[in-house]
């Protein structure tokens, strides 16, 4: 048993609604209570979908449970067929219907429908909802793409991964079929999203795969090159860097020689013009799944100019690679599906930004600290209306404005440093770019005498040491910062001079100081003792 | 003023034979209170145990997530605490104890059974007693089903103060029992009404905090704020106190009808009744005719939802012009929602749970002016140029009393206005 307040991800059949909600044509049985409908809005709300998930839920009740369930699941099975008429049928159970033992697989097969009907396994006590997903569309390939088909005329790959509610599949899916067609490449089929499940067996008539989003299809890929002989790419084309390296891993496996056209892409040079120089050395903290880390990570550190200074990633399948990647940017990996831990090692970590997902985005509410999403789980907001890819070169430019937009620009943040006590140009009034609030007053530092828990700070501290403590306190503005255990106070003045300090690096300040002074055995800091650490740490 | 008896045609809807329906419910389960019940007691702590979806389903009913703590969390149960329930109980008392001891502030908790824990028949009643006696005298345990199998949506309310009601204080005291959660603006308008018109003391259940918690007894008698609460009202009488049935407060007429009610049994004059609801009934009319303009003429369809629908169909028909041709409900108790079946004039169908494909043919057969279901339903019917309400605003909004009269009918007029207001072809 595992206390939860929020999930990361959702249980295994929501990612089997994923792939059937993507595709068209498939119809999903699901064996599961009346409330399990829940699911529904997520995509009709938060994607917005015009159309209900194609899912029949059984809704047996409790006075069903003595009884025959087995039979409410072959009359929704029936009903669903007669009523949708779909080209194949996925059948599964929930959490509770797993418990029951119904076998929906074995029921659904002795009912002869005519059309395919594809059992699905989904252990909804032990996975979670991109496994789901995952071995949803590997068990409809699996099933309908067996047969040996001869390859296209013309040069052509299938894209593999996007799914329903997925982090801008939708515009990715544009951007890749626009690169592949630059270098001569066409789309043979795109899937889950969008496709039949007559379209799943002309997957290998494909010359090579590629796969978008390792975690919804890389059981498929993997299935569809031991079968079929087909490759897929590696590499994420997420970034500059890794869309470069994309094309030439697709110029590897096919051989065509076709350029890409870069003329729409900005990111280098806005990255190199003068204006981005303050972006040089902000310390970022990435979280999210594990593909969308991986990319960010490189677009960080080499593309923006910033320093990495902690990752993770919720999805335990994918703790491998993440930890190798941490270490090959010096820092330790964060691989938990709990957000507290998530939060305690962004408090930790005291960055500048947060690069996550929409529970980071809460975090940094919380802490005070900016945050773009690069990840799912997904909201409502990251469905914009505009086209807003993530791969490719346009996907390039997307993430150069969507990461600095929440940052404070470069002039403004030197003038927050040369006059940091003006009346409604502080650091805590926000970047002044952002609507929707009224400039915070300034918090006034008492003056004189020694103060053992500065007002300011101190509110984050306790809550800090017991995480799950946390009740919402924080005030935007207020920085993380570590316990001060006693043993070292904060007078006045050295108190007031750190809330000179930028929020944003004010924690990390705190903290430096307070360990500079506890390692001299130093009991008070003063200014004096602020500034010495302030040498002592200088790179 | 007019008399309720006045108001009455016949026997409206009461005995209108129910289209009864069995298949896909498009409504969401019981633990979904939480959401609002966790903001109403201040004190308590909802644990639902239960699996991943059960979070999930926190989590996304709850739209926007509440991220500062928020008083409820799941214990995801594991395979570990599928193979022996033995071990299962171990695993949720070391949860208690550690969430209890995290959290000095809770003096409630609420462990909340759900479809897994009621399937494998992990029994949180007993769980409940041997908590409360290991964090007596500071923390009573209790504990209700929530899960999907037994309770649609605003029943898990109806399930939660019911098993409240048992552990109630006892009194001999004459006071009158508010059951239901209100938004606090709401109570205080409700509370503030009773007192002008003389009647206390008055107690409300569920009380913000475990010190205000009410006495019931046999000369306790409770009026109801929500229609879904029938398990409440069964164990309340259980505890001697009796019921004042009456219309739900729900615009003008339904407000007065059900302060009629309490009035008449307290005793209050026609002239004090009068004197003090005149002005808010006044206030109420005029907000009401200002969107029922928009309204009047337009044919409702509610799919089940929140079991409102009876009284808020009531209201929409008379006292905004609309006419409806189904009400849905998942669950309809005669002994609450009779008087409001009572004042509707006959017409509708009247239909109780649920077969979701059938429902939507016959909505699309009807072409509503406004249909009222859950979020899996609006936006696919907007689609198909049906104009919705989002039926769980309806929960989430304070739409009770005189002085929300206006709000709730603005609340189905909206769409339609928006409707109107969009202009999106070229000028020519």
């Amino acid at each position: 048993m595992k206390l939860t307040v929020w999930t990361y991800e959702g249980p295994p059949h929501v990612g089997a609604m994923r792939v059937a909600t993507g595709m068209r044509g498939l119809h999903y049985v699901l064996h599961a209570p009346q409330g399990d409908t829940y699911a529904d809005l997520l995509f009709t709300m938060i994607e917005r979908r015009n159309h209900r998930p194609p899912v029949t839920y059984t809704t047996f009740q409790a006075r069903d449970l003595g009884s025959d369930t087995a039979h409410l699941f072959k009359d929704a099975c029936q009903d669903a067929y007669d009523r949708f008429k779909p080209e194949a049928i996925i059948v599964g159970a929930s959490c509770t219907a797993e418990l029951i033992q119904d076998d929906p697989g074995g029921l659904a097969e002795t009912m002869g429908l005519p059309v395919p009907v594809i059992p699905l396994e989904l252990p909804s006590y032990s996975r979670k909802e991109n496994f789901g997903a995952d071995e949803t569309f590997f068990q409809i390939v699996r099933h309908l793409a067996h047969r040996p088909v001869e390859k296209t005329e013309r040069i052509t790959a299938n894209l593999l991964g996007p799914t329903g509610l997925g982090f801008r599949h939708r515009d990715d899916i544009e951007e890749v079929t626009a690169l592949l067609h630059d270098l001569g490449i066409d789309v043979n089929v795109v899937a889950p999203m969008g496709a039949r499940p007559t379209d799943i067996p002309r997957l290998p008539a494909a010359h090579f795969n590629v796969l978008m989003y390792p975690e919804t299809g890389e059981a498929a890929a993997r299935w569809l090159e031991k079968t079929h002989g087909q490759p897929w790419t590696k590499t994420v084309p997420i970034g500059v860097g890794a869309t470069h390296d994309f094309i030439a891993e697709v110029r590897k496996i096919t051989g065509v020689a076709g350029e890409a056209d870069t003329s729409r892409l900005r990111l280098p040079w806005y990255s190199r013009s003068v204006d981005s120089t303050y972006l040089t050395g902000k310390r970022v903290f990435l979280f999210g799944d594990a593909t969308h880390v991986q990319a960010a990570a490189r677009v960080a550190r080499d593309e923006m100019g910033f320093e990495v200074c902690g990752l993770g990633c919720y999805n335990r399948e994918f703790a491998r690679p993440i930890r190798a990647l941490a270490k090959d940017y010096g820092v330790e990996a964060v691989i938990t599906d709990d957000y507290l831990e998530v939060e305690a090692a962004i408090a930790d970590a005291a960055p500048e930004m947060i690069l996550g997902t929409q529970m980071e985005r809460h975090i940094g509410k919380r802490l005070g600290i900016p945050c773009a999403v690069i990840s799912a789980p997904v909201h409502v907001q990251d469905f914009p209306a505009r086209y807003s890819p993530q791969m490719g070169w346009e996907g390039a430019n997307v993430i150069f404005d969507t990461w600095v937009h929440p940052l404070v620009m470069g002039l403004e943040e030197h003038l927050l440093h040369m006059f940091r006590e003006d009346f409604e140009f502080h650091d805590e009034a926000g970047p002044s770019h952002h609507g929707g609030h009224a400039p915070k007053p300034m918090v006034q530092a008492e003056a004189g005498g020694p103060a053992p828990s500065p007002s300011g700070l101190e509110p984050v501290a306790p809550q800090m040491a017991t995480p799950r403590d946390t009740s919402g306190q924080m005030e935007a503005g207020q920085v993380p910062v570590v316990q001060t255990d006693g043993s070292v106070v904060w007078l006045a003045d050295a108190e007031k001079e750190l809330k000179k300090i930028p929020f944003f690096v004010r924690g990390k300040a705190k903290r430096n100081t307070e360990k500079f002074a506890a390692e001299r055995g130093v009991s008070e800091i003063s200014v004096d003792t602020l500034y010495e650490a302030k040498a002592h740490y200088a790179r | 003023m007019n008399d309720n008896a006045l108001l009455r045609t016949g026997s409206g809807c009461r005995d209108t034979p129910v289209l009864k329906e069995r298949g896909q419910h498009e409504v969401f389960c019981g633990l979904t209170g939480i959401i609002w019940l966790h903001r109403k007691m201040q004190d308590a702590f909802f644990l639902v145990v239960g699996s991943r979806t059960c979070a999930h389903l926190l989590q996304s009913a709850a739209g926007v997530m509440i991220f500062a703590e928020p008083r409820f969390g799941t214990a995801i149960l594991e395979e570990k605490d599928l193979a022996g329930l033995a071990d299962a109980n171990e695993e949720l008392d070391r949860e208690v104890d550690r969430l209890l001891s995290r959290r000095p502030d809770i003096r409630q908790l609420f462990l909340v059974g759900s479809c897994p824990s009621e399937v494998i028949k992990l029994d949180l009643h007993r769980a409940a007693e041997r908590l409360t006696e290991r964090h007596a005298p500071h923390v009573r345990v209790l504990n209700y089903s929530g899960s999907g199998i037994e309770t649609t949506f605003t029943q898990g309310e109806d399930a939660c103060l019911a098993s409240m009601v048992p552990v109630l204080p006892a009194t001999e005291d004459r006071e009158l029992l508010l059951a239901g959660a209100l938004p606090d603006v709401v109570e205080d308008q409700a509370l503030k009404l009773l007192a002008d018109l003389g009647i206390g003391p008055v107690r409300c259940l569920p009380a913000h905090r475990a010190e205000e918690t009410p006495g019931v007894g046999p000369n306790t008698v409770f009026a109801l704020t929500q229609p879904f609460l029938g398990d409440t009202h069964a164990a309340l009488e259980r505890r001697g106190a009796r019921h004042i049935p009456a219309p739900f407060p729900f615009g003008e007429e339904g407000t007065t009808a059900w302060l009629r009610a309490v009035a008449d049994e307290f005793g209050v004059s026609r002239e004090r009744f009068e004197e003090v609801t005149a002005a808010p009934r006044a206030r109420a009319r005029k907000a009401i005719q200002a969107q029922a303009e928009e309204l009047r003429g337009n044919r409702v369809f509610f799919f089940p939802d929140s079991q409102l629908e009876i009284p808020l169909a009531r209201f929409l028909i008379r006292e905004c012009g609309m006419e409806a041709i189904e009400i849905g409900a998942p669950f309809i108790h005669k002994a609450l929602v009779g008087p409001d079946l009572e004042m509707i004039p006959d017409g509708p169908t009247i239909s109780e749970g649920q077969h979701v494909d059938k429902q939507l043919d016959r909505a699309r057969a009807a072409r509503p002016d406004l249909t009222v279901c859950g979020l899996g339903l609006a936006n696919p019917l907007e689609a198909e140029g049906m104009a919705t309400k989002w039926a769980i605003e309806l929960v989430f909004t304070p739409v009770h009393f005189y002085e929300q009269a206006g709000d709730l009918a603005g609340l189905f007029s909206r769409p339609l206005r928006r409707r109107e207001i969009l202009k999106m072809e070229a000028a020519e």
